[in-house]
């Protein structure tokens, strides 16, 4: 069986984030591998394990070439990646962005499932995996938190505002998962050695038959009219607890009148 | 004022859901006709709670066993040809994102989510909150209608309009391709006692700093029931499999605006200030004082929850 994971190297969410100059996040910073996605990238190691052959095949898009964070996915066990790394993908929205994953599936080959996160940590729009899905032309199956391959099917648990549903389709198809679905390996030392020699496969927009007016900021379609910062909170009163802390919650609960 | 507004409609219970009735509140404020697209069952009660908030017309779509946000986008792109809406709007959850994720593919269309705000300014502008709501940005999109819209629930009133039920159209079904392979084959519902997050005017929600999954019931429910509120959690503890995914709160969880929202051990990522930030009041209870979760609390007590929440149970319990 073989999986394209769809991973997003993203400026550390740790780190407070910048608008570069045309309003779009600035990603001239370091990026990383965007933890989401270590998710789809172990559940695709065990599945393609649990089937006894094929690979996994990593697809990521950047405007800067960056390869630390694919090296991380690789460093798990990752086969290979491609790598789409174009100017004129800066500021690409969510569908632009879909169009070229798509189309790197389709440049894998002979793929069974595609696995991606339910969102990425930067831009969290959500709607890539079915965009994705619908560009294939193949189902979608979202927000999966557990997930099984069987006789050329997933079969699914899928988060519902209720509990879940098991949702099930015939394979090839796009599913996302939640942070739930399995358990992360930390890359070992051989891994992040092995990870080196790995082949990525660096094309542009153009190689993937993209012009540039199709995809990035101008493939968009949308003008941000204003930039603001929100009004901060009014600060409250912290204190250390000294055995008093309990008493200084029912003081505020007695006056809202909540006890 | 905008012309048409369609609002992408969804139920639960066998009613129109509160995020569904907020987006119709929005739309008639907004647009001179508001039309509803539905995927789902109790058709009839869904076109009149959809009336009452403004809906002429509802089209009934029937999804079958298949995922409703995917088969629906296939009717819903042949609706929208014949019927050239300016906007549509899909609340922020599952059904609702992959409906305008597929839409978007098939009208070629761009997509605005997690908006927060929505007006009209020679043309709808679109409001949201990037790093983690510090800042806020308002986006009009430039590529022709259908403008497509998702909505964070609790990002507007839902004010009935005293409309009667909206005419109910059903539409033919439309080949979805293999979007219609998948299909559900069982629902499983949480049970949840006490009321529900979303509705709560008190909510108590636990994090990883409760310490284990065990001390779950002790502290956050049982301060939850004192104060006659709902229970939550984080991401993290819903992720370790200590309580069910129905009562995370956050980003890709609910989104809850209670009058006293109470954060037991919880850091405060941001995934999580999103979902409760808007709250009236809020209230944490946390180890590390730098935690994030201070900065949007009204009172912060820097402590071991497993010293203040007992406390806190008993001197509540004492005041009866």
């Amino acid at each position: 069986m073989n999986v394209v994971v769809c991973v997003k190297q993203i400026p550390d969410p740790a780190v407070p984030g910048a608008l570069a100059a045309d309003h779009t996040l600035d990603r001239t910073v370091k990026l990383i591998l965007d933890e989401s996605d270590s998710y789809g990238v172990e559940m695709a190691l065990q599945l393609v394990d649990a089937a006894g052959d094929g690979e996994v095949t990593l697809v990521s898009m950047v405007p800067n070439g960056e390869v630390s964070g694919l090296r991380t996915a690789l460093a798990m066990g990752a086969a290979k990646a491609i790598l789409v790394s174009d100017d004129a993908l800066a500021g690409s929205d969510a569908l632009s962005t879909a169009k070229v994953l798509a189309r790197c599936v389709e440049r894998a080959g002979d793929i069974d499932l595609v696995l991606t996160a339910t969102e990425a940590t930067d831009g969290y729009t959500g709607t890539v995996p079915a965009q994705i899905g619908e560009l294939l032309g193949w189902p979608s199956l979202t927000f999966a938190k557990h997930i099984e391959i069987n006789d050329g099917k997933v079969t699914i648990r899928r988060q519902t505002e209720a509990g879940y549903d098991v949702v099930e389709a015939s394979l090839p198809a796009v599913v996302s998962v939640t942070a739930g679905v399995v358990e992360p390996r930390y890359p070992s030392f051989k891994g992040i050695m092995a990870a080196k020699n790995k082949p990525v496969d660096a094309v542009t927009a153009a190689d993937l038959g993209f012009d540039a007016s199709q995809v990035g900021w101008a493939g968009a379609r949308q003008e941000i009219v204003n930039v603001e910062q929100a009004p901060a909170r009014q600060s409250g009163e912290k204190f250390e607890d000294d055995g008093t802390g309990a008493d200084k919650i029912v003081a505020f609960l007695e006056q809202l009148k909540v006890v | 004022m905008v012309d048409k507004i369609w609002v992408f409609a969804e139920s639960a219970d066998g009613k129109a859901t509160s995020a569904t009735l907020e987006l119709l509140t929005k739309a008639r404020e907004l647009a001179s006709t508001v039309q509803v697209c539905y995927p789902g069952p109790d058709v009839e009660a869904v076109a009149a709670s959809a009336g009452e908030y403004g809906a002429t017309t509802l089209f009934a779509i029937d999804p079958g066993d298949g995922l409703p946000g995917q088969v629906a986008a296939a009717a819903i792109a042949q609706l929208a040809a014949d019927h050239q809406p300016d906007a549509m709007l899909f609340a922020q959850s599952y059904d609702g994102r992959d409906a305008i994720a597929r839409l978007s593919v098939k009208l070629d269309r761009p997509v605005l989510t997690n908006g927060m705000s929505l007006s009209d300014d020679n043309g709808l502008v679109f409001g949201t909150a990037i790093f983690g709501g510090v800042t806020l940005v308002d986006v009009k999109l430039t590529g022709g209608a259908p403008a497509l819209i998702a909505i964070r629930p609790k990002s507007f009133a839902a004010e009935s309009a005293g409309g009667d039920a909206a005419a109910i159209e059903p539409v033919a079904a439309v080949d979805a391709g293999r979007a219609a392979e998948a299909k559900v084959l069982e629902r499983h519902v949480e049970e949840q006692q006490g009321p529900k997050l979303e509705e709560a005017s008190v909510v108590v929600s636990g994090g990883r700093g409760i310490g284990a999954a065990e001390n779950y019931a002790p502290l956050v429910e049982a301060l939850a029931r004192e104060l006659k509120g709902a229970w939550g959690a984080s991401r993290a503890i819903v992720d370790a499999g200590w309580v069910p995914y129905a009562l995370q709160v956050g980003q890709t969880g609910k989104t809850v605006k209670p009058k006293v929202y109470v954060a037991l051990g919880i850091s405060g990522a941001t995934q999580h200030l999103v979902g409760m930030k808007n709250s009236d009041n809020i209230i944490a209870v946390n180890k590390d004082s730098e935690a994030p979760i201070f900065s949007v609390a009204d009172l912060g007590i820097v402590g071991d929850v497993h010293k203040v929440v007992p406390a806190l149970i008993e001197a509540i319990k004492a005041k009866r």
